[in-house]
């Protein structure tokens, strides 16, 4: 059998000793010693201590109940029992009233088990429970949809229109293969790769290592950071102005930077305008 | 059906035939219920619900969503584009490494008989070189997309995290990937990018130097930066998709709606 937690055996015991100490102390005596013994076998002295329930008198007097009747609440024993004796003084009163087939059911009545609950129902109140305990939402229900085919197809379609936008572009945009590299060659301009072009622009601006070590490093921990230090629980637009405002500063801000890395840099990345000077950019 | 007399229509051979393939063991062992290749479809709940469970590259997909995570203009498929991307670049990838060896006197003879001696060589090395720079485009405005809808926010915080360091792998494969043509453009626009590391601070030239092997770029480079392009960086990048994709669904879903 499994161990049962030290603190849940003595809760029980605790528990045995009120009820028992309420109905019949000498159950009281008994039960605790039990458990102190070590008998880690609580079944076994439930049920040495809980004979026949409620059963043992249909009498108007409200008897001594024991055991598992015990826990019944008080109430509901006292409701059950004055609703019983109703009953049967009306069938008692009934044979003076009338007489005949009446009289034969009162006559019957006494003999029937004893087993009947209030109006002769023959279940038991075993325990009441509340509604909360057994029911929960906790969560509210959502409109869903099937992912086949809701969101299947829509994916299938943006993946087909993608490959073939790609299929069309590769077939006849060819990607650029200058001359072999060459070390002591210098193309003038020479330009990192387009989403590399915002820190070069920078570098012209800043010492390299700031430019190129310190303003990346910090732009990429702030924005892994953005959840941690933004507390809006919010993500309604209207609630988010800055946070929008400061994102949108800062994609502006780099994409500026790569357009003017792009297009507007030519031979020894001197500013020129792409229309006057032409465009020196390769991707 | 048994005791029928057996029509000989090619129409009535064709469907025997048909449904005979249909019901063999082969075929139900191949396909799992609920697709649509399995005799006995039907665009029932239940089917739809198999479709999902059933195939292992749906299965990235719970069996439901919620409604407005299947809205086009909510996510514009940015992130999805990215990931599907990706397995355009390991396909294409894959075809370009039959053809290339990355030393410095065989890489840019390499791709120059593979644009002109090889069937599908250019169309195949277009493909993946737009597609490698549609993928940073596509993955910079998967990111803008997320943090216009506050979807970084609790419970999906790490996500994002993670979320910055596929942006910067995928950086990092791009760049690593612009010096194998071993052309004037490469060699030079790697420079000009390399140059800015060795301004490290602490570990100044030392973070240039294991990255180029050596001070300048040589072919000890380009071998360096093609296994880092076509095997360290693309194993590294699927391992933090799995958690990126794994994490969408431990977090509820995607976020919103608004």
């Amino acid at each position: 059998m499994a161990e049962i937690p030290e603190h849940l055996l003595k809760r029980a015991q605790q528990r045995r000793a009120e009820l028992a100490g309420e109905d019949n102390a000498g159950e009281e005596a008994s039960t605790p010693a039990n458990a102190d013994a070590g008998a880690s076998d609580p079944v076994a002295t439930e049920g040495a201590s809980s004979p026949a329930p409620a059963d043992s008198g249909a009498s108007l007097e409200i008897p001594e109940l024991t055991g598992i009747a015990a826990t019944v609440p008080r109430h509901l024993i006292e409701r059950s029992y004055t609703r019983r004796a109703v009953l049967e003084g009306k069938t008692v009163a009934a044979p003076s009233a009338g007489g005949g087939a009446p009289a034969a059911t009162a006559a019957a009545a006494p003999a029937a088990p004893t087993m009947t609950g209030p109006g002769g129902n023959t279940q038991r109140l075993l325990t009441v429970v509340k509604s909360g305990s057994i029911q929960q939402t906790k969560a509210e229900a959502q409109d869903k949809v099937h992912t086949w085919p809701h969101l299947l197809s829509i994916e299938f379609g943006a993946m087909v229109i993608v490959t073939c936008g790609l299929f069309i572009f590769s077939a006849f945009v060819r990607a650029p293969l200058l001359g072999l590299a060459d070390i002591n060659q210098t193309p003038n301009p020479s330009k990192a790769p387009w989403y590399f072009l915002g820190l070069q622009e920078l570098l012209t601006m800043f010492h390299p290592m700031v430019a190129g070590v310190t303003i990346p490093g910090v732009a990429l921990v702030i924005l892994a950071l953005t959840p941690y230090y933004d507390k809006n629980l919010s993500n309604k637009p209207e609630n988010r102005k800055y946070a929008f405002a400061m994102m949108t500063i800062f994609l502006i801000f780099w994409a500026v930077l790569v357009i003017i890395g792009s297009f507007f840099r030519g031979q020894g990345f001197n500013f020129v305008f792409p229309m006057k000077d032409g465009v020196f950019f390769e991707l | 059906m048994a005791t029928e007399t057996k029509s000989k229509s090619p129409k009535d051979v064709m469907k025997r035939t048909w449904e005979r393939v249909h019901d063999s063991q082969a075929m139900n062992s191949i396909f799992r219920p609920g697709s649509v290749f399995r005799k006995g479809y039907t665009d029932s709940p239940r089917n739809r619900s198999y479709v999902i469970m059933n195939n292992v590259l749906y299965h990235l997909h719970p069996v439901k969503v919620k409604r407005h995570a299947v809205k086009v203009s909510y996510t514009l498929c940015l992130g999805g584009l990215s990931f599907f991307l990706f397995m355009v670049l390991t396909v294409t990838g894959v075809f370009l490494m039959f053809f290339y060896r990355p030393t410095a006197e065989q890489a840019w003879a390499d791709i120059q008989s593979l644009e002109t001696a090889v069937y599908f060589g250019s169309f195949v090395r277009n493909m993946h070189r737009w597609a490698a720079h549609l993928m940073v485009l596509s993955v910079f405005l998967h990111m803008a997309r997320v943090f216009y809808h506050g979807a970084y926010k609790a419970p999906r915080e790490f996500n994002w995290v993670i979320g910055i360091i596929l942006l910067t792998l995928t950086l990092l494969l791009s760049f690593t990937g612009y010096l194998l043509p071993w052309d004037q453009l490469a060699l030079w626009a790697v420079t000009v990018g390399t140059n800015m590391m060795g301004y490290s601070p602490v570990l100044r030239t030392n973070v240039q130097f294991v990255l180029l092997g050596g001070n300048v770029i040589s072919g000890d480079t380009l071998l360096r930066w093609y296994v880092l392009h076509v095997f360290l960086l693309p194993f590294v990048i699927v391992i933090f998709m799995a958690i990126h994709f794994w994490r969408v669904r431990k977090d509820g879903g995607i976020s919103g709606p608004l």
